[in-house]
C-alpha cells in the first residue's frame, strides 16, 4: 500500500476511535451539572445519586478519552510532519492553547469531582462539575478551531520558506466556519450523552429495577434529546450545509451525488453514486428541495461536479456521499423518537409506554453512527486538500516515514485500541448493572466502591 | 530575543513534566517491590491518583508549545524520532489504563495484572524519556530538508549513522530511571507512613550511590561525545553553578532522608530534575536539535522560530493561561496535601 493512504488511515483510524469518548465526555458534562444543579436547588439527594452514578460513568470515559487523546496531539508531527511544519505558524497557536487552558482545567477539577466530594461543600462540588463542563467545551473550541482553519483558512499569510503565519488572532478564533461548526457539533455531542443517558433510564425500567432512577434520567435525557435534536438540524445544520455550500461547492455536490449542474435541484433521499457513469443508481428525489434549502428559492442553479476537474473531486467520493446521507437520516429518526418520548412525558405516560422504551433503550449507539458519519462528510469533503485549496493532503504525510514503519504502528493501534473498547465495553456493563442504589454505600461511610 | 524566551518556556514545561510527572512515574517503577499488601498497593495508587493526569499534561501543553512555537523543530523531530515514539504513546495508553481501571473490578488476576503493567510501563517509559533526551543532546543526522530517520538501533556506537539506542543514550536511559525511581521514593516517603515509609527511605539510601555514580558518568560521556556542550558554559562561566547545584542537591536529598525531613528530601530531587534539564538546555542553545554531521544544519532558535504575530499574541495567553494552571495546580496539590489512607473516597 502506498504511504499516502496508509497515514490517511493511521490519521483517520485514531482521531475516529478516539472521538468516541470525548463527544460522550461532554455531553454527558453538561447533563452532569443539570443533575448537579437540581440536587443543589432543590437539596434533593436523589438527583446528587444519579449524578454520582454518572459521574462513574464518565470517569471511564475520561480515561479513555485521555490515553487516546495523546497520540492525536503527536501524530501531527509523526505523520503530518509536512503538513505541521507549514502550518504550525497558524493552527499550531489553537492546540497549544487547548492543552494550556482546557486540559489542565478538566483534569484538576476531575479529580477534584470525582475524589473531593466528602471534603467539598455542597457548592464547591457543584462549581467542581461546572468547571469539568467548561474545561470539556473549551477543549472542543480549539479543536473544531484547528479543523476549520484546514477547512476555510483565514488570517494567514505567506512566511519564509513557504511556511504559513498567522495575521489575525482574533480572525483565526472567530472563523465563520468554526462559529457555525461549533454549536452543530456541540449540539451533536448534547444528543449522544442524552441518548446514553435516556438508555439507561429505560433499560432500568423495561427491567423493573432502579425504577425511581430511571425515571430521572429519562426526563433528563429526553428533555436534553428533545431540545438538541431540533436545534443540530435548524438552525445549526442548516446554516452550516448553506455555508459548505458556498465555500466548499464540490464537496457538497459530493454530498449530495449532484454530478450535473442543474437549476431547481432535487434532494435525494436515496441511491447509489455512480462514479464510473456519474449518475444515481436507483435514486429516490424529492424535486427543487435543495436547491430551496441551499438559495431560498426552489429554482436557484446549483453547482454539480462536471464544474470541477476530476482531480478535484474529494475522494472516496461514495463514502463522503453515504456519510453525510445516514447523518442526515437518523437526524431525521431523532426527532421523531425525542419528539414522540417528550410528548408521553408531557402528558405523564412515558414511564409505562413500553413501545417508546424499547427504542429509547435500544438507540444510544445511533449518535455515535451519525457523528462519526458527520466527521466523514466534513474531513472527506475536504479532501484532495489537507488545508483547503492551499495544501493538498499528498504534501502534507511525513515522506521520510516509511510504508511499512505507517503499517507497524496503524496495527499496534488496532490491536491495542481493541482491546481498549473490550475492556470499556466490560467496565461500563458491571456500572450499568451495579446500578446507582449502590452507590448509596459509599455515601454512608461504608464505601464499597467498586473498588474496594 | 522572542526566539529565546520561547526557547526556555518550551524548556520550563518540559521541565515541569519531568520533575512532576517523574515522580508518579518513579512510583510506578517500585510498585511492585515497595508495595507487599493490597492495603499497601492501594494507599500507593491512591498517592498518585488524583494528580498523575494534571501532571501528564504538561507534556501535552509542553508538546503542543513547541508545535506552535517551533514548527519546523516539532515536524522534524516526531517524524524522525516515529518508531519510539509511537512506543511511548503506547506505554502512556497502557500506563493510564492499568492506574485508572485496576480498581474497577476485585480479582486478584485483574488486580495483579493490571499492577505488573502498571510497573513495566512505568520502567519502560523511564528508560525511553532518558534515551530520547540522550538523542537531543547527542544530535541526530539531520538531511539537507532538515528531516531525519532514526532506526531503533544500527551499531550501537554514536557516529554518523546512529540509531535511538546506542551506550550513550542507554548511559540516558538507565540515568533516568534511577532518577526517577529515587524521585518516586522521596514523594511516597513524603505521602505514607509506617512500613511503607521505612521502604521508601531505605531506596533512596540503596539508589543514591548508583545514582551520584551514573550522573557523573553521564556529565563526562556527554562532554566526551558533544564537546561543543561546554561553549556556552565557557562563555557563561557562572552556568557552572548548574553542575554544582546538582551535586548539592544530590547530597542535600540524602542527607535530609536520612534525617527523616522527608519533605525536604522531595525538594531537594526536584531541584537535581529541575537543574539537570536546565543544565542541558544550556548547553543546546541556540540550537533545539543539533546536527550530529555538520553543525551548520542545526536546528536553531533563528531558523525555525514562528511568526512574530504569533510569538506575541502567544505570549500574552501563554502568561495567563499557565497562571491559571499553577492555580489549579496549588488548590489540588492542596486539597490532597498530607499523608494518604485508606478512609476516603477513591482507588
Ligand atoms: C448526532 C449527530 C449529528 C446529527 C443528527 C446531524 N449532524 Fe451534521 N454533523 C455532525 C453531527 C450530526 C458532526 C459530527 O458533529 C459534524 C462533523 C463536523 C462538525 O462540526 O459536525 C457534522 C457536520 C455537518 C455538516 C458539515 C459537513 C462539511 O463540513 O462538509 C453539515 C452540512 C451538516 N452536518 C448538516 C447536518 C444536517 C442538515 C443535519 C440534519 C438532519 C445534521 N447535520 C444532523
Ligand atoms: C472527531 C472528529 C474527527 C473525525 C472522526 C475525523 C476523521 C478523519 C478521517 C476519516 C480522516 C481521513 C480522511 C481521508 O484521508 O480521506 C481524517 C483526516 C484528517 N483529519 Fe480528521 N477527523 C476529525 C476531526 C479532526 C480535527 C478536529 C482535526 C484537526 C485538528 C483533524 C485533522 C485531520 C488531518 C490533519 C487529517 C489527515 C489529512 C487528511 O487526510 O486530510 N480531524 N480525519
Ligand atoms: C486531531 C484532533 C485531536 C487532538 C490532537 C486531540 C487531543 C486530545 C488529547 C491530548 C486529550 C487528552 C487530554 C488529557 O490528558 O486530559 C484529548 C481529550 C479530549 N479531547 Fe481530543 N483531540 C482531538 C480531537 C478531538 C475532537 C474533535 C474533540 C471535540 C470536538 C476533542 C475533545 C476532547 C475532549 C473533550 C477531551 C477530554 C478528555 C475526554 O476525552 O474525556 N478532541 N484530546
Amino acid at each position: 500500500m502506498d504511504a499516502l493512504l496508509l497515514h490517511r488511515i493511521h490519521f483517520g483510524f485514531t482521531i475516529t476511535f478516539h472521538y468516541i469518548f470525548p463527544q460522550l465526555t461532554m455531553g454527558l458534562a453538561l447533563l452532569i451539572v443539570v443533575l448537579k444543579t437540581i440536587a443543589w436547588r432543590r437539596n434533593d439527594e436523589m438527583y446528587n445519586q444519579a449524578a454520582r452514578f454518572w459521574a462513574k460513568i464518565f470517569g471511564i470515559n475520561f480515561v479513555m478519552g485521555v490515553v487516546t487523546g495523546i497520540p492525536m496531539e503527536f501524530q501531527f508531527g509523526t505523520n503530518w510532519s509536512h503538513f505541521s511544519r507549514v502550518t504550525g505558524g497558524v493552527i499550531g497557536q489553537p492546540l497549544a492553547m487547548e492543552g494550556v487552558f482546557s486540559f489542565f482545567l478538566e483534569s484538576a477539577f476531575l479529580g477534584l469531582f470525582l475524589f473531593g466530594e466528602k471534603r467539598l461543600s455542597a457548592s464547591a462540588h457543584w462549581a467542581s462539575a461546572v468547571m469539568v463542563w467548561l474545561g470539556s467545551w473549551i477543549s472542543g473550541f480549539f479543536i473544531i478551531v484547528t479543523d476549520a482553519w484546514m477547512q476555510h483558512p483565514v488570517a494567514y499569510r505567506m512566511g519564509q520558506n513557504g511556511t504559513f503565519e498567522i495575521t489575525s488572532f482574533w480572525k483565526l478564533l472567530t472563523n465563520p466556519w468554526a462559529l457555525l461548526q461549533y454549536p452543530h457539533n456541540m449540539c451533536a455531542t448534547v444528543i449522544t450523552g442524552a441518548f446514553v443517558m435516556s438508555a439507561v433510564g429505560a433499560f432500568y425500567l423495561l427491567e423493573r429495577r432502579n425504577e425511581e432512577f430511571g425515571r430521572i434520567f429519562l426526563k433528563v435525557g429526553v428533555i436534553a434529546g428533545v431540545i438538541s435534536c431540533i436545534v443540530i438540524i435548524f438552525p445549526t445544520g442548516d446554516l452550516h450545509g448553506k455555508y459548505v455550500a458556498k465555500t466548499q461547492p464540490a464537496s457538497m455536490a459530493a454530498m449530495e451525488g449532484l454530478f450535473h449542474t442543474e437549476k431547481g435541484a432535487g434532494i435525494v433521499l436515496m441511491g447509489q453514486p455512480n462514479e464510473e457513469k456519474q449518475t444515481l443508481d436507483n435514486p429516490l428525489v424529492v424535486n427543487n428541495v435543495l436547491s430551496f434549502l441551499i438559495y431560498g428559492t426552489t429554482s436557484a442553479e446549483v453547482t454539480g461536479l462536471d464544474k470541477f476537474p476530476k482531480d478535484q473531486w474529494p475522494a472516496p467520493l461514495p463514502l463522503l456521499y453515504y456519510g453525510y446521507h445516514i447523518m442526515a437520516g437518523l437526524g431525521t429518526y431523532f426527532v421523531v423518537v425525542m419528539g414522540l418520548a417528550a410528548f408521553l412525558l408531557w402528558r405523564g405516560k412515558l414511564y409505562t409506554t413500553r413501545w417508546i422504551l424499547w427504542p429509547l433503550m435500544l438507540s444510544f449507539p445511533l449518535p455515535y453512527i451519525a457523528t462519526t458519519a458527520g466527521w466523514m462528510t466534513a474531513e472527506i469533503g475536504r479532501q484532495p486538500w489537507v488545508v483547503y485549496q492551499l495544501m493538498r493532503t499528498s504534501e502534507g504525510y511525513s515522506h521520510h516515514v516509511s510504508a511499512s514503519n505507517a503499517l507497524f504502528t496503524l496495527l499496534g493501534f488496532a490491536g491495542l485500541y481493541t482491546v481498549l473498547g473490550i475492556l470499556f465495553v466490560v467496565l461500563i456493563y458491571r456500572e450499568i448493572a451495579h446500578g446507582p442504589a449502590h452507590m448509596k454505600k459509599f455515601e454512608e461511610g461504608l464505601h464499597t466502591v467498586s473498588g474496594a | 530575543m522572542m526566539g529565546t524566551i520561547w526557547f526556555w518556556i518550551v524548556g520550563a514545561m518540559l521541565t515541569a513534566y519531568v520533575v512532576l510527572d517523574g515522580f508518579d512515574i518513579g512510583v510506578g517503577a517500585l510498585h511492585l517491590l515497595l508495595a507487599r499488601t493490597e492495603d499497601e498497593k492501594r494507599l500507593v495508587l491512591r498517592s498518585i491518583g488524583p494528580v498523575w493526569d494534571g501532571n501528564e499534561v504538561w507534556l501535552i501543553a509542553g508538546g503542543g508549545t513547541l508545535y506552535f512555537a517551533f514548527p519546523l523543530v516539532y515536524a522534524a523531530s516526531f517524524s524522525g524520532f516515529y518508531l519510539p515514539l509511537m512506543i511511548v504513546l503506547w506505554l502512556l495508553i497502557l500506563r493510564g489504563l492499568s492506574i485508572e481501571l485496576r480498581g474497577h473490578i476485585g480479582m486478584g488476576v485483574w488486580r495483579a495484572f493490571f499492577d505488573g503493567l502498571f510497573a513495566l510501563s512505568s520502567v519502560l517509559l523511564a528508560v525511553f524519556y532518558g534515551a530520547a533526551l540522550a538523542n537531543v543532546i547527542r544530535g541526530v543526522p539531520l538531511e539537507a530538508d532538515s528531516y531525519f530517520f532514526l532506526p531503533l538501533w544500527t551499531n550501537w556506537r554514536v557516529g554518523p549513522s546512529p540509531g535511538i539506542l546506542d551506550w550513550y543514550t542507554v548511559t540516558g536511559g538507565v540515568l533516568a530511571l534511577i532518577a526517577l525511581a529515587v524521585h518516586g521514593a522521596a514523594y511516597l516517603a513524603v505521602k505514607t507512613i509506617g512500613d511503607l515509609q521505612q521502604r521508601a527511605r531505605r531506596t533512596i539510601s540503596v539508589l543514591w550511590i548508583p545514582l551520584i555514580a551514573i550522573t557523573a558518568l553521564s556529565l563526562i560521556a556527554t562532554m566526551a561525545i558533544r564537546p561543543q556542550t561546554l561553549d556556552n558554559y565557557k562563555a557563561f562561566p557562572i552556568a557552572f553553578l548548574i553542575p554544582a547545584g546538582v551535586i548539592a542537591s544530590l547530597i542535600a536529598l540524602l542527607l535530609f532522608s536520612r534525617r527523616g525531613n522527608d519533605r525536604r528530601a522531595f525538594t531537594a530531587s526536584c531541584v537535581y530534575l529541575a537543574l539537570m534539564m536546565i543544565g542541558a538546555a544550556a548547553g543546546l542553545y541556540p540550537a533545539l536539535l543539533p546536527s550530529i554531521i555538520d553543525p551548520k544544519d542545526d536546528l536553531t532558535i533563528a531558523r525555525s522560530i514562528t511568526g512574530h504575530h504569533a510569538q506575541a499574541v502567544g505570549l500574552a495567553w501563554w502568561t495567563f493561561g499557565i497562571a491559571l494552571a499553577i492555580m489549579y495546580f496549588v488548590i489540588i496539590y492542596r486539597m490532597f496535601r498530607g499523608k494518604v489512607d485508606l478512609e476516603s473516597e477513591g482507588y
